[in-house]
């Protein structure tokens, strides 16, 4: 070919402006990540993640600061506040290798890394721009599954509100974090090798790892603890309103939760996100009945706490199950937590002042064993895995619960009882009088000149 | 000089209010309290828990009259706050000592 010598210099500056413009029309660009990575999913995933961090600040802070008294509202959102920021250093720190890490996994084979990660991801070690996890940068579940770790100890703070000290709570939930909440995501999530996952032990969003974990430590700490002074007696929520809107939050907050548990954008996140609509509804309506007959008048705390119970139940089954199966949990864990938080709660008599076991562990309970159930496709659900009947299901989920409840109630309560020796537990009394925003913090959430 | 402190119910203030003006009584402090006599409280559940609040909020009204006025305002408190029913409130009459201006330190009737 013949070099056109006779072109100005201009022109061959035009010529060379215009050949990169003609090669990206007529030659498609290379993708700028590595393979496998899914834009939808990862899209999705962000905002999940950012929807369940919105369940802490300030879904759950609300919900749980407009239960207790004005003088200790702050004290909820301080704990719920803190927990956020330093539950994110122990997840980047350890957590998140103590959970994830999958060296040593094999499917079938039950060794310690069955039941637990090593170091090998700690301070995210290997989590690069371009490192994967299935369709989305790692990077990503991370963090996702960092907000998990921080939603679950700031449930527990519902069991010991306007009681714990300030610094006991912190020091307990780091090593419970460490200790308990690490193993057993370890043991659901993981993949081959976990010890649940071998089972499996079917839960999508965290009924075990969340809730009942939560659900059964909060227990252990209301007995441990002890009663609030003055309980029971009169100790009425100071804000409804504000329990209404932190409730609201967390209903479409859980959608990250739920949804964003199928880690990515498809078929499977559009059924979770509808059964949770669904489940989430009927519990409520189921509780504000309940309450109709049983009280004569339906209440806003009785509404907003059976919509809680039913995210609670449906967050295991969320992935496994169908819009009736979804009814069904709704019906169940509106009535097994309307009992949990009432009758049960008072018979015994323990102060679990926000009802974190009454709502979260009876909720997640119950969740987690009907899953086994409806996960059966002639009861509306996706399909039992190969080799499940809803029989061997069923007692699957039952083994995973039962394990559940027992290391996390006495994991939670040695735990407790060496924090308690260390610093102490419970505030002073005339400090629980005066109200912890004043002793623990020095503040008043409600400023008043008297 | 007299201190009338009358416990009315809440819906009470505005009819109080007029009735006093129209004596030429301008005055007056306004708390809301809680408080209880005759009048039956009310019954709160929260998750199973019920409490039986004896408490009814109220307004608690105090206003210095003079002597000679003190006959009709007790009349026309009365006349503003009644309804008939039980819960209806008190008018507790106080002698006062004195009374002082802070602005102007006026002492007396006066300073009313």
């Amino acid at each position: 070919m013949r070099i056109p010598l006779n072109w100005s210099p201009r022109s061959w500056l035009l010529l060379m402006g215009a050949l990169p413009i003609l090669a990206a029309l007529f030659y498609p660009q290379p993708v700028m990540a590595s393979e496998g990575l899914d834009s939808g999913d990862t899209a999705w995933m962000l905002t999940a993640t950012a929807l369940v961090l919105f369940m802490t600040i300030p879904g759950l802070s609300l919900f749980y600061g407009g239960l207790v008294r004005a003088k200790n509202v702050l004290s909820v959102l301080m704990q719920c506040f803190a927990l956020t920021c330093v539950m994110t250093l122990v997840w980047v720190f350890w957590g998140y290798s103590l959970a994830f890490d999958t060296s040593g996994m094999e499917a079938g084979v039950v060794n310690l890394s069955s039941f637990v990660g090593g170091f090998g991801k700690a301070f995210l070690a290997g989590v690069g721009i371009e490192a994967l996890t299935g369709t989305v940068p790692e990077t990503v579940f991370v963090t996702f599954q960092m907000t998990f770790a921080i939603i679950t100890p700031a449930l527990i703070a519902g069991a010991f509100a306007e009681r714990m000290k300030f610094s006991a709570m912190m020091l307990f939930m780091i090593l419970w974090s460490t200790a308990v909440y690490a193993p057993i995501c370890h043991m659901t999530w993981s993949g081959d090798g976990a010890y649940f996952w071998d089972k499996g032990i079917l839960d999508f969003a965290g009924g075990t790892v969340v809730h009942i974990n939560a659900g059964i430590a909060a227990l252990v700490a209301a007995l441990v603890i002890g009663k609030r002074r003055g309980y029971p007696g009169i100790i009425p929520p100071h804000s409804l309103v504000i329990t209404v809107i932190g409730a609201s939050m967390l209903w479409v907050g859980w959608f990250g939760f739920n949804a964003g548990s199928a880690l990515a954008a498809n078929g499977a996140a559009g059924m979770a996100m509808l059964v949770t609509q669904i489940a989430t509804a009927t519990a409520a309506v189921t509780w504000m009945l309940v309450e109709w007959l049983q009280h004569g008048k339906p209440s806003v705390l009785g509404v907003v706490t059976g919509a809680v119970a039913g995210l609670v139940a449906i967050t295991p089954a969320s992935g496994s199950v169908g819009p009736m199966g979804a009814l069904a949990i709704g019906v169940v864990s509106g009535v097994a937590c309307f009992w949990g938080a009432t009758s049960l709660k008072h018979k015994l008599g323990y102060d679990d002042s926000l009802d974190a076991f009454g709502v979260h562990g009876v909720g997640g309970i119950v969740g987690a064993l009907m899953t086994g159930a409806f996960a059966a496709e002639s009861l509306g659900g996706q399909g039992l895995a190969e080799g499940m009947t809803i029989a061997s299901q069923l007692w699957a989920q039952l083994v995973g619960v039962v394990i559940t409840i027992l290391y996390a109630g006495i994991v939670s309560f040695v735990l407790l009882k060496i924090v308690d020796s260390v610093i102490g537990l419970r505030v002073a009394e005339d400090d629980e009088e005066r109200g912890l925003d004043i002793s623990l913090h020095n503040e008043q959430g409600y400023y008043s000149e008297v | 000089m007299k201190l009338l402190k009358c416990i009315v119910r809440p819906n009470a203030l505005e009819q109080v209010k007029e009735g006093l003006s129209a004596l030429g009584i301008m005055g007056m402090t306004v708390s809301e309290v809680k408080g209880f006599g005759r009048q039956k409280g009310h019954k709160e559940v929260y998750r199973g828990a019920e409490y039986n609040i004896d408490f009814t909020p109220k307004l608690k009204i105090e206003v210095v009259v003079g002597d000679s006025i003190a006959a009709r305002a007790i009349d026309a408190i009365k006349e503003a706050a009644n309804t008939g029913n039980i819960g209806d409130g008190k008018v507790f009459v106080l002698p006062v000592e004195d009374v002082v201006r802070i602005r102007t330190g006026e002492t007396g009737e006066a300073a009313i």
